[in-house]
Protein backbone atom coordinates (compact mmCIF):
# COMPACT_ATOMS: atom_id res chain seq x y z
CA UNK A 1 0.00 0.00 0.00
CA UNK A 2 2.88 2.32 0.72
CA UNK A 3 4.79 1.42 -2.66
CA UNK A 4 2.84 4.31 -4.63
CA UNK A 5 5.12 7.48 -3.82
CA UNK A 6 1.83 9.56 -3.71
CA UNK A 7 -0.06 7.32 -1.06
CA UNK A 8 3.28 7.89 0.90
CA UNK A 9 3.04 11.78 0.43
CA UNK A 10 -0.72 11.48 1.79
CA UNK A 11 -0.22 9.57 4.77
CA UNK A 12 2.78 11.95 6.08
CA UNK A 13 0.70 15.04 5.00
CA UNK A 14 -1.99 13.77 7.11
CA UNK A 15 0.40 12.83 9.95
CA UNK A 16 1.48 16.69 9.63
CA UNK A 17 -1.40 18.41 9.54
CA UNK A 18 -3.08 16.37 12.29
CA UNK A 19 -0.21 17.72 14.77
CA UNK A 20 0.31 21.14 13.19
CA UNK A 21 -3.76 21.82 14.34
CA UNK A 22 -3.28 22.26 17.47
CA UNK A 23 0.44 23.27 17.92
CA UNK A 24 -0.52 25.84 15.15
CA UNK A 25 -3.52 27.28 18.14
CA UNK A 26 -0.94 27.63 20.69
CA UNK A 27 1.76 29.23 18.06
CA UNK A 28 -1.43 31.88 17.29
CA UNK A 29 -2.24 32.41 20.87
CA UNK A 30 1.19 33.04 22.24
CA UNK A 31 2.47 34.94 19.35
CA UNK A 32 5.33 32.59 19.01
CA UNK A 33 5.13 32.78 15.19
CA UNK A 34 8.53 34.47 15.05
CA UNK A 35 10.01 32.00 17.14
CA UNK A 36 8.66 28.89 15.32
CA UNK A 37 10.52 30.78 11.99
CA UNK A 38 13.43 30.75 14.18
CA UNK A 39 13.79 27.55 15.05
CA UNK A 40 12.82 26.05 11.64
CA UNK A 41 16.08 28.21 10.31
CA UNK A 42 18.06 26.49 12.79
CA UNK A 43 17.32 23.20 11.64
CA UNK A 44 18.97 23.36 8.48
CA UNK A 45 21.72 23.29 10.86
CA UNK A 46 20.27 20.08 12.06
CA UNK A 47 19.75 18.65 8.67
CA UNK A 48 24.01 19.62 8.08
CA UNK A 49 25.09 17.58 11.19
CA UNK A 50 22.85 14.73 10.79
CA UNK A 51 24.63 14.36 7.54
CA UNK A 52 28.49 15.25 8.35
CA UNK A 53 27.99 12.58 11.52
CA UNK A 54 26.18 9.94 9.80
CA UNK A 55 23.01 10.74 11.82
CA UNK A 56 19.52 10.14 11.87
CA UNK A 57 18.02 13.70 10.36
CA UNK A 58 14.94 13.94 12.38
CA UNK A 59 16.71 13.76 15.61
CA UNK A 60 19.60 15.72 14.35
CA UNK A 61 17.25 18.37 13.75
CA UNK A 62 15.20 17.88 16.77
CA UNK A 63 17.99 18.37 19.08
CA UNK A 64 19.54 21.40 17.49
CA UNK A 65 15.90 23.20 17.47
CA UNK A 66 16.27 22.20 21.38
CA UNK A 67 19.36 23.67 21.48
CA UNK A 68 18.54 27.14 20.14
CA UNK A 69 15.58 27.54 21.62
CA UNK A 70 17.86 26.72 24.94
CA UNK A 71 20.32 29.87 23.73
CA UNK A 72 17.32 32.04 22.87
CA UNK A 73 15.70 31.15 26.65
CA UNK A 74 19.61 32.16 28.02
CA UNK A 75 20.24 35.40 25.90
CA UNK A 76 16.53 36.83 26.48
CA UNK A 77 17.72 36.48 30.53
CA UNK A 78 21.51 37.73 29.53
CA UNK A 79 20.86 40.76 27.11
CA UNK A 80 18.95 43.78 26.94
CA UNK A 81 17.87 42.90 23.45
CA UNK A 82 14.49 43.04 22.77
CA UNK A 83 12.94 39.05 21.56
CA UNK A 84 12.43 39.68 18.02
CA UNK A 85 15.86 41.15 17.62
CA UNK A 86 17.21 37.89 19.68
CA UNK A 87 15.08 35.52 17.07
CA UNK A 88 16.07 37.22 14.09
CA UNK A 89 19.75 36.64 15.47
CA UNK A 90 19.10 33.25 16.21
CA UNK A 91 17.40 32.29 12.83
CA UNK A 92 19.33 34.26 10.30
CA UNK A 93 23.01 33.11 11.81
CA UNK A 94 21.89 29.19 11.97
CA UNK A 95 20.88 29.48 8.58
CA UNK A 96 23.66 31.00 7.62
CA UNK A 97 25.99 28.73 9.68
CA UNK A 98 24.09 25.87 8.07
CA UNK A 99 24.99 26.77 4.55
CA UNK A 100 28.73 27.70 4.82
CA UNK A 101 28.36 24.05 7.20
CA UNK A 102 27.09 22.66 3.67
CA UNK A 103 29.73 24.24 1.29
CA UNK A 104 32.40 22.33 3.72
CA UNK A 105 30.20 19.28 2.59
CA UNK A 106 31.28 19.37 -1.24
CA UNK A 107 31.26 15.30 -0.69
CA UNK A 108 27.63 15.18 -0.33
CA UNK A 109 24.88 16.37 -2.85
CA UNK A 110 22.56 18.30 -1.08
CA UNK A 111 18.96 18.75 -2.44
CA UNK A 112 18.90 22.44 -1.15
CA UNK A 113 15.56 23.18 -2.69
CA UNK A 114 14.16 20.21 -1.02
CA UNK A 115 15.51 21.24 2.46
CA UNK A 116 14.00 25.00 2.07
CA UNK A 117 10.37 24.14 0.67
CA UNK A 118 10.63 20.68 1.61
CA UNK A 119 9.87 17.13 -0.51
CA UNK A 120 6.94 15.05 0.11
CA UNK A 121 7.10 13.22 -3.02
CA UNK A 122 10.72 11.68 -1.36
CA UNK A 123 8.93 10.44 1.86
CA UNK A 124 9.99 6.88 2.75
CA UNK A 125 8.46 4.08 5.01
CA UNK A 126 10.93 5.12 7.54
CA UNK A 127 10.16 9.03 7.85
CA UNK A 128 6.34 7.85 7.72
CA UNK A 129 7.01 5.67 10.77
CA UNK A 130 8.53 9.08 12.46
CA UNK A 131 5.44 11.84 11.05
CA UNK A 132 2.96 8.90 12.86
CA UNK A 133 4.87 7.85 16.20
CA UNK A 134 6.66 11.28 16.89
CA UNK A 135 3.40 12.97 16.15
CA UNK A 136 1.56 10.95 18.32
CA UNK A 137 3.79 11.30 20.86
CA UNK A 138 3.70 14.95 21.08
CA UNK A 139 -0.03 15.03 21.05
CA UNK A 140 -0.09 13.17 23.96
CA UNK A 141 2.34 15.49 25.68
CA UNK A 142 0.50 18.44 24.33
CA UNK A 143 -2.94 17.12 25.54
CA UNK A 144 -1.03 16.35 29.39
CA UNK A 145 0.15 19.54 29.52
CA UNK A 146 -3.02 21.24 27.87
CA UNK A 147 -4.22 22.70 31.01
CA UNK A 148 -1.38 24.62 32.49
CA UNK A 149 -0.34 25.56 28.81
CA UNK A 150 -3.57 26.98 27.88
CA UNK A 151 -4.39 28.82 30.93
CA UNK A 152 -1.23 30.20 31.42
CA UNK A 153 -1.75 31.52 27.85
CA UNK A 154 -4.89 33.00 28.65
CA UNK A 155 -3.42 34.46 31.82
CA UNK A 156 -0.11 33.73 33.68
CA UNK A 157 -0.89 35.00 37.16
CA UNK A 158 -4.17 33.02 37.37
CA UNK A 159 -2.59 29.99 36.19
CA UNK A 160 0.96 30.73 38.59
CA UNK A 161 -1.59 31.81 40.96
CA UNK A 162 -3.90 28.68 41.02
CA UNK A 163 -0.56 25.77 40.92
CA UNK A 164 -0.68 25.24 37.27
CA UNK A 165 3.04 25.71 37.14
CA UNK A 166 2.93 27.54 33.60
CA UNK A 167 6.94 27.64 33.30
CA UNK A 168 7.47 24.37 33.09
CA UNK A 169 4.25 24.04 30.48
CA UNK A 170 6.06 26.47 28.42
CA UNK A 171 9.35 24.56 28.44
CA UNK A 172 7.57 21.36 27.59
CA UNK A 173 5.98 23.36 25.01
CA UNK A 174 9.35 24.73 23.22
CA UNK A 175 10.36 20.94 22.86
CA UNK A 176 6.92 19.52 21.18
CA UNK A 177 7.72 22.80 18.57
CA UNK A 178 11.09 21.58 18.26
CA UNK A 179 10.13 18.09 17.90
CA UNK A 180 7.33 18.97 15.43
CA UNK A 181 9.55 21.21 12.93
CA UNK A 182 11.69 17.57 12.93
CA UNK A 183 9.29 15.20 12.37
CA UNK A 184 7.80 17.85 9.31
CA UNK A 185 10.91 18.96 7.96
CA UNK A 186 11.07 17.21 4.66
CA UNK A 187 7.01 17.29 3.53
CA UNK A 188 6.81 21.40 4.08
CA UNK A 189 10.71 22.24 4.28
CA UNK A 190 12.49 24.83 6.98
CA UNK A 191 11.19 28.13 5.03
CA UNK A 192 7.59 26.65 5.07
CA UNK A 193 6.81 25.34 8.18
CA UNK A 194 5.42 27.86 10.00
CA UNK A 195 3.18 28.74 7.54
CA UNK A 196 1.65 24.95 8.04
CA UNK A 197 1.61 26.45 11.68
CA UNK A 198 -0.20 29.66 11.60
CA UNK A 199 -1.97 29.32 8.01
CA UNK A 200 -4.76 26.72 8.86
CA UNK A 201 -4.94 28.27 12.58
CA UNK A 202 -5.46 32.06 11.61
CA UNK A 203 -8.41 30.33 9.37
CA UNK A 204 -10.08 28.85 11.96
CA UNK A 205 -9.42 31.64 14.12
CA UNK A 206 -12.09 33.27 11.93
CA UNK A 207 -14.89 30.44 12.04
CA UNK A 208 -14.51 29.74 16.01
CA UNK A 209 -15.84 31.03 18.82
CA UNK A 210 -14.54 28.95 21.41
CA UNK A 211 -10.92 27.13 21.80
CA UNK A 212 -11.45 23.83 21.24
CA UNK A 213 -13.15 24.62 18.17
CA UNK A 214 -10.15 26.71 17.22
CA UNK A 215 -8.13 23.41 17.30
CA UNK A 216 -10.86 21.64 15.50
CA UNK A 217 -11.13 23.64 12.16
CA UNK A 218 -7.35 24.24 12.09
CA UNK A 219 -7.08 20.08 12.33
CA UNK A 220 -9.35 20.03 9.44
CA UNK A 221 -8.08 23.22 7.41
CA UNK A 222 -4.51 21.45 7.05
CA UNK A 223 -5.85 18.15 6.37
CA UNK A 224 -7.84 19.70 3.46
CA UNK A 225 -4.76 21.85 2.44
CA UNK A 226 -2.98 19.01 2.31
CA UNK A 227 -5.42 16.83 0.06
CA UNK A 228 -5.68 19.99 -1.83
CA UNK A 229 -1.86 21.05 -1.99
CA UNK A 230 -1.00 17.20 -3.00
CA UNK A 231 -3.92 16.52 -5.73
CA UNK A 232 -3.06 20.01 -7.31
CA UNK A 233 0.73 19.42 -7.47
CA UNK A 234 0.10 15.85 -9.12
CA UNK A 235 -2.25 17.45 -11.63
CA UNK A 236 0.00 21.21 -12.50
CA UNK A 237 3.32 19.58 -11.60
CA UNK A 238 4.15 22.05 -8.99
CA UNK A 239 6.08 21.53 -5.99
CA UNK A 240 4.32 20.00 -3.42
CA UNK A 241 5.33 22.11 -0.47
CA UNK A 242 4.46 25.45 -1.52
CA UNK A 243 1.07 24.24 -3.23
CA UNK A 244 0.14 22.87 0.10
CA UNK A 245 0.86 26.35 2.16
CA UNK A 246 -1.03 27.85 -1.21
CA UNK A 247 -3.98 25.68 -0.57
CA UNK A 248 -4.14 26.66 3.27
CA UNK A 249 -3.88 30.31 2.36
CA UNK A 250 -6.99 30.02 -0.49
CA UNK A 251 -9.08 28.77 2.83
CA UNK A 252 -7.69 31.34 4.47
CA UNK A 253 -8.76 33.80 1.92
CA UNK A 254 -12.25 32.13 1.78
CA UNK A 255 -12.91 32.06 5.80
CA UNK A 256 -12.73 35.50 5.34
CA UNK A 257 -15.68 35.77 3.87
CA UNK A 258 -17.55 34.31 6.61
CA UNK A 259 -16.43 36.54 9.32
CA UNK A 260 -17.70 39.68 6.81
CA UNK A 261 -20.82 37.44 6.78
CA UNK A 262 -21.03 37.43 10.24
CA UNK A 263 -20.19 41.12 10.67
CA UNK A 264 -23.30 41.56 8.25
CA UNK A 265 -25.64 39.25 10.17
CA UNK A 266 -24.86 41.56 13.57
CA UNK A 267 -25.62 44.59 12.01
CA UNK B 1 -5.47 29.13 67.46
CA UNK B 2 -4.14 26.00 66.31
CA UNK B 3 -1.86 26.01 63.41
CA UNK B 4 -3.53 23.43 60.95
CA UNK B 5 -5.85 26.23 60.40
CA UNK B 6 -3.51 28.28 58.71
CA UNK B 7 -3.71 28.38 54.66
CA UNK B 8 -0.68 30.90 54.29
CA UNK B 9 1.48 32.58 55.89
CA UNK B 10 4.27 36.07 55.31
CA UNK B 11 6.72 36.04 57.50
CA UNK B 12 8.79 39.01 56.99
CA UNK B 13 8.32 39.02 53.68
CA UNK B 14 8.91 41.58 50.95
CA UNK B 15 9.87 42.01 47.17
CA UNK B 16 12.65 43.92 46.03
CA UNK B 17 12.59 45.41 41.59
CA UNK B 18 15.22 47.49 40.25
CA UNK B 19 16.45 48.33 43.80
CA UNK B 20 13.27 49.79 45.16
CA UNK B 21 11.29 48.16 47.60
CA UNK B 22 7.91 47.38 46.44
CA UNK B 23 6.97 46.26 49.97
CA UNK B 24 8.46 45.25 52.52
CA UNK B 25 8.77 43.40 56.05
CA UNK B 26 4.76 41.99 55.71
CA UNK B 27 3.80 39.65 58.36
CA UNK B 28 0.66 38.68 57.91
CA UNK B 29 -1.44 34.59 57.99
CA UNK B 30 -4.94 33.83 56.58
CA UNK B 31 -6.47 31.03 58.27
CA UNK B 32 -9.91 28.89 57.84
CA UNK B 33 -13.16 30.89 57.44
CA UNK B 34 -11.55 34.05 58.54
CA UNK B 35 -11.27 37.10 56.10
CA UNK B 36 -8.17 39.35 56.08
CA UNK B 37 -8.40 42.56 54.60
CA UNK B 38 -5.15 44.57 53.36
CA UNK B 39 -5.91 48.55 53.48
CA UNK B 40 -3.52 51.25 52.25
CA UNK B 41 -3.37 53.84 49.45
CA UNK B 42 -2.35 53.49 46.25
CA UNK B 43 1.02 51.92 45.72
CA UNK B 44 1.39 50.23 49.00
CA UNK B 45 1.97 47.16 48.08
CA UNK B 46 -1.41 45.45 48.38
CA UNK B 47 -1.70 43.91 45.19
CA UNK B 48 2.33 42.90 45.56
CA UNK B 49 1.62 41.35 49.02
CA UNK B 50 -1.58 39.32 47.35
CA UNK B 51 0.78 38.17 44.62
CA UNK B 52 3.45 37.46 47.46
CA UNK B 53 0.85 35.22 48.96
CA UNK B 54 0.35 33.63 45.95
CA UNK B 55 3.80 32.55 45.09
CA UNK B 56 3.54 34.62 41.54
CA UNK B 57 6.72 36.29 42.74
CA UNK B 58 9.69 34.08 43.29
CA UNK B 59 13.21 36.13 44.63
CA UNK B 60 11.18 37.37 47.12
CA UNK B 61 12.58 38.63 50.53
CA UNK B 62 11.60 36.39 53.83
CA UNK B 63 9.21 33.90 53.78
CA UNK B 64 5.77 32.71 52.26
CA UNK B 65 4.63 29.41 52.77
CA UNK B 66 1.39 27.96 51.41
CA UNK B 67 -0.35 24.93 52.97
CA UNK B 68 -3.03 24.49 50.39
CA UNK B 69 -3.31 23.82 46.24
CA UNK B 70 -6.76 25.12 46.02
CA UNK B 71 -6.78 28.51 45.15
CA UNK B 72 -8.92 30.75 43.41
CA UNK B 73 -7.59 34.08 42.50
CA UNK B 74 -9.45 37.22 41.39
CA UNK B 75 -6.54 40.03 39.64
CA UNK B 76 -7.15 43.47 40.04
CA UNK B 77 -6.32 44.03 36.51
CA UNK B 78 -6.04 41.20 34.35
CA UNK B 79 -5.64 41.24 30.01
CA UNK B 80 -7.13 38.97 27.98
CA UNK B 81 -5.38 38.40 25.07
CA UNK B 82 -8.41 38.36 22.19
CA UNK B 83 -6.15 36.62 19.37
CA UNK B 84 -8.06 33.73 21.53
CA UNK B 85 -11.39 32.51 21.31
CA UNK B 86 -12.83 32.24 24.98
CA UNK B 87 -16.52 32.44 26.03
CA UNK B 88 -17.44 32.93 29.79
CA UNK B 89 -17.71 28.64 29.52
CA UNK B 90 -14.22 27.90 28.57
CA UNK B 91 -12.88 31.08 30.96
CA UNK B 92 -14.29 28.83 33.64
CA UNK B 93 -13.43 25.29 33.17
CA UNK B 94 -9.11 27.42 33.02
CA UNK B 95 -7.98 26.03 36.13
CA UNK B 96 -10.04 23.83 37.11
CA UNK B 97 -12.24 20.53 35.62
CA UNK B 98 -16.09 21.33 36.63
CA UNK B 99 -18.89 20.16 36.18
CA UNK B 100 -21.32 21.90 33.88
CA UNK B 101 -23.86 22.64 37.02
CA UNK B 102 -21.10 23.75 39.39
CA UNK B 103 -20.71 26.23 36.59
CA UNK B 104 -23.85 27.47 36.72
CA UNK B 105 -24.67 27.48 40.00
CA UNK B 106 -20.93 29.73 40.65
CA UNK B 107 -22.51 31.92 37.80
CA UNK B 108 -25.87 32.59 39.39
CA UNK B 109 -23.96 33.27 42.67
CA UNK B 110 -22.73 36.51 41.02
CA UNK B 111 -25.91 36.98 38.88
CA UNK B 112 -24.55 36.15 35.17
CA UNK B 113 -25.41 32.91 34.34
CA UNK B 114 -27.14 34.60 31.08
CA UNK B 115 -23.67 35.19 30.26
CA UNK B 116 -22.54 31.71 29.95
CA UNK B 117 -22.13 31.51 26.27
CA UNK B 118 -21.01 34.92 25.60
CA UNK B 119 -17.79 35.78 23.84
CA UNK B 120 -15.58 37.34 27.21
CA UNK B 121 -14.53 40.40 25.05
CA UNK B 122 -17.88 40.88 24.68
CA UNK B 123 -18.65 41.59 28.23
CA UNK B 124 -18.99 44.82 30.09
CA UNK B 125 -16.14 45.55 33.12
CA UNK B 126 -18.63 45.26 35.61
CA UNK B 127 -19.64 41.76 34.20
CA UNK B 128 -16.62 40.81 33.78
CA UNK B 129 -15.41 41.37 37.22
CA UNK B 130 -18.69 39.25 38.20
CA UNK B 131 -17.19 36.56 36.25
CA UNK B 132 -13.57 36.71 37.81
CA UNK B 133 -15.21 36.07 41.24
CA UNK B 134 -17.50 33.15 39.83
CA UNK B 135 -14.62 31.43 38.50
CA UNK B 136 -12.55 31.90 41.41
CA UNK B 137 -15.49 30.78 43.74
CA UNK B 138 -16.43 27.61 41.57
CA UNK B 139 -13.71 25.30 42.41
CA UNK B 140 -14.75 25.66 46.03
CA UNK B 141 -11.23 26.84 47.35
CA UNK B 142 -9.98 27.10 50.47
CA UNK B 143 -8.15 30.04 50.16
CA UNK B 144 -9.50 33.08 48.20
CA UNK B 145 -7.31 36.13 47.21
CA UNK B 146 -9.60 38.90 46.32
CA UNK B 147 -7.79 41.75 44.83
CA UNK B 148 -10.86 44.56 44.62
CA UNK B 149 -13.33 42.20 43.37
CA UNK B 150 -16.20 44.94 43.00
CA UNK B 151 -14.32 47.13 40.60
CA UNK B 152 -16.71 48.23 38.22
CA UNK B 153 -19.69 46.89 39.88
CA UNK B 154 -22.61 48.48 40.27
CA UNK B 155 -23.67 50.02 43.51
CA UNK B 156 -26.33 47.30 44.84
CA UNK B 157 -24.28 44.47 42.94
CA UNK B 158 -21.22 45.76 44.95
CA UNK B 159 -23.32 45.18 48.37
CA UNK B 160 -24.74 41.93 47.07
CA UNK B 161 -21.10 40.61 46.13
CA UNK B 162 -19.43 41.68 49.82
CA UNK B 163 -23.00 40.16 51.07
CA UNK B 164 -21.82 36.69 48.85
CA UNK B 165 -18.24 37.19 49.75
CA UNK B 166 -18.88 36.99 53.80
CA UNK B 167 -21.34 33.98 52.87
CA UNK B 168 -18.86 32.67 51.05
CA UNK B 169 -16.57 32.42 53.77
CA UNK B 170 -18.97 31.30 56.24
CA UNK B 171 -19.88 28.47 53.93
CA UNK B 172 -17.17 26.74 52.09
CA UNK B 173 -15.21 27.41 55.86
CA UNK B 174 -12.48 28.91 53.57
CA UNK B 175 -9.74 31.56 53.82
CA UNK B 176 -10.30 35.43 52.15
CA UNK B 177 -7.49 36.92 51.67
CA UNK B 178 -9.11 40.67 50.41
CA UNK B 179 -7.53 44.19 49.01
CA UNK B 180 -10.68 46.85 49.22
CA UNK B 181 -10.85 50.67 48.52
CA UNK B 182 -14.05 50.26 50.55
CA UNK B 183 -13.57 51.04 54.54
CA UNK B 184 -16.98 50.76 55.33
CA UNK B 185 -17.36 47.07 54.05
CA UNK B 186 -13.81 46.61 55.78
CA UNK B 187 -14.83 47.62 59.12
CA UNK B 188 -18.05 45.63 58.77
CA UNK B 189 -17.29 42.31 57.28
CA UNK B 190 -13.61 41.47 58.30
CA UNK B 191 -11.60 39.42 60.77
CA UNK B 192 -8.30 40.81 60.84
CA UNK B 193 -7.07 44.50 58.86
CA UNK B 194 -3.60 44.85 57.84
CA UNK B 195 -3.33 48.37 56.99
CA UNK B 196 0.16 48.64 54.32
CA UNK B 197 2.20 51.61 53.18
CA UNK B 198 5.13 49.97 51.86
CA UNK B 199 4.93 47.96 54.97
CA UNK B 200 2.70 47.51 58.01
CA UNK B 201 1.40 50.30 59.15
CA UNK B 202 -0.69 48.57 61.93
CA UNK B 203 -3.13 45.59 62.43
CA UNK B 204 -5.75 43.32 64.36
CA UNK B 205 -9.42 44.02 64.36
CA UNK B 206 -11.18 46.62 62.54
CA UNK B 207 -11.98 48.19 65.65
CA UNK B 208 -7.92 48.12 66.65
CA UNK B 209 -6.67 49.53 63.51
CA UNK B 210 -9.50 51.95 63.16
CA UNK B 211 -7.92 53.32 67.43
CA UNK B 212 -4.45 52.82 66.25
CA UNK B 213 -2.48 56.28 65.66
CA UNK B 214 -0.80 55.54 62.61
CA UNK B 215 -4.14 54.36 61.03
CA UNK B 216 -5.44 57.84 61.85
CA UNK B 217 -3.01 59.10 60.45
CA UNK B 218 -2.98 57.60 57.31
CA UNK B 219 -6.55 57.64 56.92
CA UNK B 220 -7.30 60.75 58.96
CA UNK B 221 -9.22 61.73 62.58
CA UNK B 222 -12.87 60.22 61.27
CA UNK B 223 -12.62 56.97 59.22
CA UNK B 224 -15.58 56.72 58.07
CA UNK B 225 -16.44 55.20 54.39
CA UNK B 226 -16.48 59.37 53.13
CA UNK B 227 -13.03 59.58 53.52
CA UNK B 228 -10.95 59.09 50.64
CA UNK B 229 -8.14 56.88 50.76
CA UNK B 230 -5.75 59.33 49.16
CA UNK B 231 -6.01 62.51 51.32
CA UNK B 232 -4.18 61.41 54.02
CA UNK B 233 -1.47 62.58 55.85
CA UNK B 234 1.99 60.36 56.29
CA UNK B 235 3.91 60.23 59.38
CA UNK B 236 7.00 59.15 57.42
CA UNK B 237 8.21 58.84 53.84
CA UNK B 238 10.09 56.37 51.95
CA UNK B 239 13.29 56.59 50.68
CA UNK B 240 14.10 55.00 47.03
CA UNK B 241 15.15 51.76 48.40
CA UNK B 242 11.98 51.50 50.45
CA UNK B 243 13.89 52.77 54.39
CA UNK B 244 11.74 54.51 56.57
CA UNK B 245 11.93 58.39 57.04
CA UNK B 246 9.98 60.02 59.66
CA UNK B 247 9.50 63.52 59.06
Amino acid sequence: MFDDFFIRALVAGIGVAIVTGPLGCFVVWRRLSYFGDTLAHSALLGVTMAYSFQFNIAISVFLISSLIALILIKLQKRTNLPGDALLGLLAHSSLAVGLVVIGFLTFIRFDIMGLLFGDILAVNVTDLLIIWFGGGLILLVLKIIWKPLFASTVNYELAEAEGLNPDRAKAIFTILMAALIAISIKMVGLLLITGMLIIPAAMARNLSDSPFKMVLFSIIGGLLSVLIGLFSSLEFNTPSGPSIIAAALFLFILSLFRIKQSIQLKN
Amino acid sequence: MSSENILVKLDKAGLKQNNKWLVKGVTLQVEKGKIVTLIGPNGSGKSTTAKIALGIYKNIDGNVEKYTNKVGYVPQKISIDWTLPLRVNDFMLLTENLKDDEINNALSLTGVVHLKNKNLGTLSGGEFQRVLLARAISKKPDLLVLDEPVQGVDFTGEIALYELIKDISEKLNCGILLISHDLHTVMSATDHVVCLNGHVCCSGSPKDVARNNEYKALFGEQASQTLSLYEHKHDHTHGHDGEIKKN
